[in-house]
């Protein structure tokens, strides 16, 4: 299944290895921002109309 | 316009007012570089248009917060922007007492500090011309970096990365030229960048940094 | 105003966050499907290049996050620029969730431009005029997002950002010159060849077009999906402050 990448293989397969690691962090770091920012208003909302 | 300039070298020069600790930096910088690079003074001619460079360059990022901050915390700098002053006249006074007050000792510091560090003898003439053309650019970059700093606490080390960035053509193209007229060769292109960029960010940084200003002091 | 139907609707932050939710996952999907074919296709099923082996295959990672390393920067600026004139804080809020962004694509720029050069030039860094460019760029973002976080109050964040990000951005410009001046006497040739300029063969080109595509969407979404955080981020402030009030 892989191919030959001859004696790059070690640059080549960094280079994809770092990328994709970078960009799955960005994603997953977006991704969990964004719940828990969520979850908090949530819970913001939920106390002011419990309180309120 | 003038007042205003006279009473911020006054405040610059007494006592307290960080007057020659760029000076002293400088020089510090200038004898540290042999000690890191050991002292060959091939290597060291090589070098020394660049380290000088990088040294008034540095020495006068450390008197940038200087600029505005004083001014702002006891008020006085909402007094100028009431004042019939434009801001953009006050924040280029403010550049130029700092050019003044920093970047010309610099310029005329650098030679004496050349000779410690083997600088060709055609160089000490491109090293002191590409200062003087280039030191007024630092400051009135700086005064922007400044003014967007002027209201945090402990500002120091985030004016240092937003300045430095902004300082990299002026630094390129100042330092190419004095290395460019250490070795003799043509200086032209890099004389004209320098002296391009040093009057476009004087006529035009102003409004930048005037509005900044404004802005942070809402 | 009239009301006929324009995009600035979508400045209103309740509009935003509907059509975003909605658009969103399609936009996500869509990006991945593409980087996955885009990759896969190129990384699996194109010939090596004579002159550089299998390194070539680093273009399919290379070239598009330089692209958007550019034009995320690009965008905050034109962001940037709307908020100054119009004060549409959603304006603001997208150019602060994009930087972010923008310094992943430069990282991942930077780290497959200097690994492709590897090969070449026998050491893993070269001052070469495009990384160069890109280093100081990735400078530029690190400021823009420190100046962000150091300012409490969100307006006089958004002002003094928008306005670094403009001045910013002709600095950027004029230190491309600097730079490409700097070293253009020393090595000659030196800079990564192989990109779109070139006359890329068709067999490299179109999986290189698809995995473009695919990082494009991914950054439209990754920005979505933030300035949807940052939207939320700011309701929550107000909430907390006006609570510390009562």
């Amino acid at each position: 299944m892989m191919i030959d990448l001859g004696k790059y293989a070690v640059p080549v397969l960094s280079a994809y290895g770092a990328s994709i690691a970078i960009l799955t962090l960005l994603i997953w770091q977006s991704l969990s921002r964004s719940a828990k920012v969520k979850r908090d208003l949530q819970e913001y909302e939920r106390k002011q109309r419990s309180d309120g | 316009m003038i007042a205003l300039l006279i009473r911020d070298l006054r405040l610059a020069v007494r006592a307290g007012g960080g007057f020659g600790l760029g000076l002293a930096f400088f020089l510090i910088v200038c004898v540290l570089v042999p000690f890191s690079v050991g002292p060959q003074s091939q290597l060291l001619s090589t070098i020394a248009p660049g380290i000088l460079w990088l040294g008034a360059l540095l020495a006068c990022l450390l008197s940038l917060d200087r600029i505005f901050a004083l001014d702002y915390e006891d008020g006085s700098l909402d007094l100028l922007a009431t004042a019939p002053l434009p801001m953009e006249g006050v924040v280029s006074i403010k550049a130029l007492t700092h050019w003044l007050t920093t970047g010309l000792p610099l310029v005329v510091a650098a030679p004496v500090l050349g000779v410690l560090l083997s600088l060709p003898n055609d160089g000490f003439y491109w090293l002191f011309v590409s200062l003087l053309l280039g030191t007024p650019a630092l400051s009135v970059i700086g005064t922007f970096g400044s003014a967007l700093t002027v209201g945090l606490k402990r500002g120091g080390l985030l004016l240092s990365l937003l300045v430095l960035p902004l300082y990299v053509p002026t630094l390129i193209f100042g330092s190419e030229l004095a290395r460019r007229g250490a070795m003799g060769m043509d200086t032209q292109t890099p004389l004209l960048m320098l002296s391009g960029i040093t009057f476009a960010t004087i006529a035009l940084l102003p409004f930048a940094s005037s509005a900044v200003i404004r802005i942070n002091l809402r | 105003m009239s009301e006929r139907r324009s995009l600035w609707e979508y400045a209103n932050p309740r509009k935003f966050m509907g059509l975003s939710g909605a658009v969103l996952p399609w936009i996500a999907i869509a990006g991945g499907v593409l980087l996955a074919v885009g990759l896969i296709w190129g990384f699996f099923f194109t010939p090596d290049d004579y002159r550089q082996g299998a390194t070539v295959k680093i273009i399919y990672l290379h070239v598009p996050s330089a692209l958007m390393a550019i034009n995320a920067w690009f965008m905050m600026l034109v962001a940037s620029l709307i908020w100054l004139i119009r004060r549409h804080h959603v304006s603001a809020l997208a150019a602060r969730a994009a930087a972010p962004v923008g310094v992943a694509m430069t990282i991942i720029a930077l780290v497959t431009g200097a690994i492709w050069g590897q090969p070449m030039w026998g050491t893993w860094w070269v001052w070469d005029p495009r990384l160069t460019s890109f280093l100081i760029l990735f400078l530029f973002y690190l400021g823009y997002i420190a100046l962000w976080s150091a300012v409490e109050n969100d307006d006089t964040a958004a002002d003094l950002t928008s306005v670094l990000c403009i001045v910013g951005s002709v600095f950027a410009m004029l230190s491309r010159y600097a730079v490409n001046f700097w070293n253009q006497g020393l090595h000659q040739g030196a800079s990564l060849s192989l990109d779109k300029e070139e006359n890329v063969a068709d067999i490299f080109y179109h999986p290189l077009l698809v995995s473009i595509g695919g990082f494009v969407l991914i950054f439209v979404a990754l920005v979505l999906l933030r300035t949807r955080t940052e939207i939320r981020a700011r309701q929550l402030r107000a909430y907390m402050a006006r609570e510390r009030m009562q």
